[in-house]
């Protein structure tokens, strides 16, 4: 009994995990387009040049990963190597907040974000202190002309 | 009251520096946003009530540290950082903290 279960919530994670993956980078790849005017440097210093205001910008996103990418990377740890199944979740959570963070700056009209810090949290602890959702928060300083 | 991760307010004149100021907050799960949650975790994908939660909390960080910041006479705060840790399982620390500074007045 607890076999099938678990077999299918796999079967599940696998195939509802595969297309809101493929969605979400259709949609940060998209957004990525539309925010390219907007630069974002993690320099810390003033680029040349007039700047009336500078507001602090962010944005957060918290996301999980699904069950049959949790028990791929469970396997994969007893090996040892490169969990290509974290790696992906947290490469849609960093470019995730970065684009939240370039809305939160094109709403206050500004052209550029400097000294950006990205940060990131493991937020649940599952069974076996398995990692099951992370939060990254990005921010930085948006310059306005 | 201004508020920059940088060291400067651009285009303004720091007059005094006031010393660290910080805020934080500890913030619990609710029980039914964790059981939908919970079910999000089979799926994958944004949990969105977590990402508010969080996104609310750090506002009360920020928050709590310009209070201090006010208390003790700044009217900005920069070199702001922000820093998350898990306290318990279920729970989490927002804290952010910043160097307190008095502006000119234009």
């Amino acid at each position: 009994m607890e076999l099938i279960v678990i077999a299918s919530l796999t079967v599940l994670g696998y195939f509802f995990g595969r297309i809101a993956e493929r969605k979400h980078f259709e949609s940060i790849r998209l957004r990525e387009i539309q925010y390219k005017n907007i630069l974002v440097f993690n320099e810390r210093h003033l680029p040349p040049g007039q700047w009336q205001k500078g507001p602090l910008v962010g944005g957060n996103v918290v996301i999980s990963v699904d069950y049959f990418k949790r028990l791929v990377a469970g396997l994969r740890a007893l090996f040892g190597g490169r969990l290509a199944t974290y790696e992906s979740l947290l490469e849609r959570a960093r470019r995730e907040a970065i684009l939240r963070m370039k809305a939160d700056a094109r709403s206050c009209g500004a052209q550029m974000i400097i000294n950006v810090r990205l940060e990131t949290a493991s937020i649940s602890k599952g069974n076996n202190d398995q990692i099951g959702s992370i939060e990254v928060y990005a921010y930085g300083t948006a310059l306005v002309t | 009251m201004l508020v920059s991760n940088i060291e400067l307010i651009p285009g303004r004149r720091i007059e005094r520096h006031l010393g660290m100021v910080q805020g934080n907050t500890v913030r619990a799960k609710h029980v039914g946003k964790d059981i939908l949650a919970g079910f999000k975790n089979i799926f994958g994908g944004e949990l969105v009530a977590y990402t508010e939660l969080l996104s609310e909390a750090r506002e009360e960080a920020v928050e709590r540290m310009l209070e201090h910041a006010r208390q003790i006479g700044a009217n900005a705060v920069i070199n702001v950082r922000f820093s998350t840790s898990s306290v318990t399982a279920g729970a989490a620390e927002l804290f952010a903290y910043g160097t307190a500074v008095v502006l000119d007045g234009e």
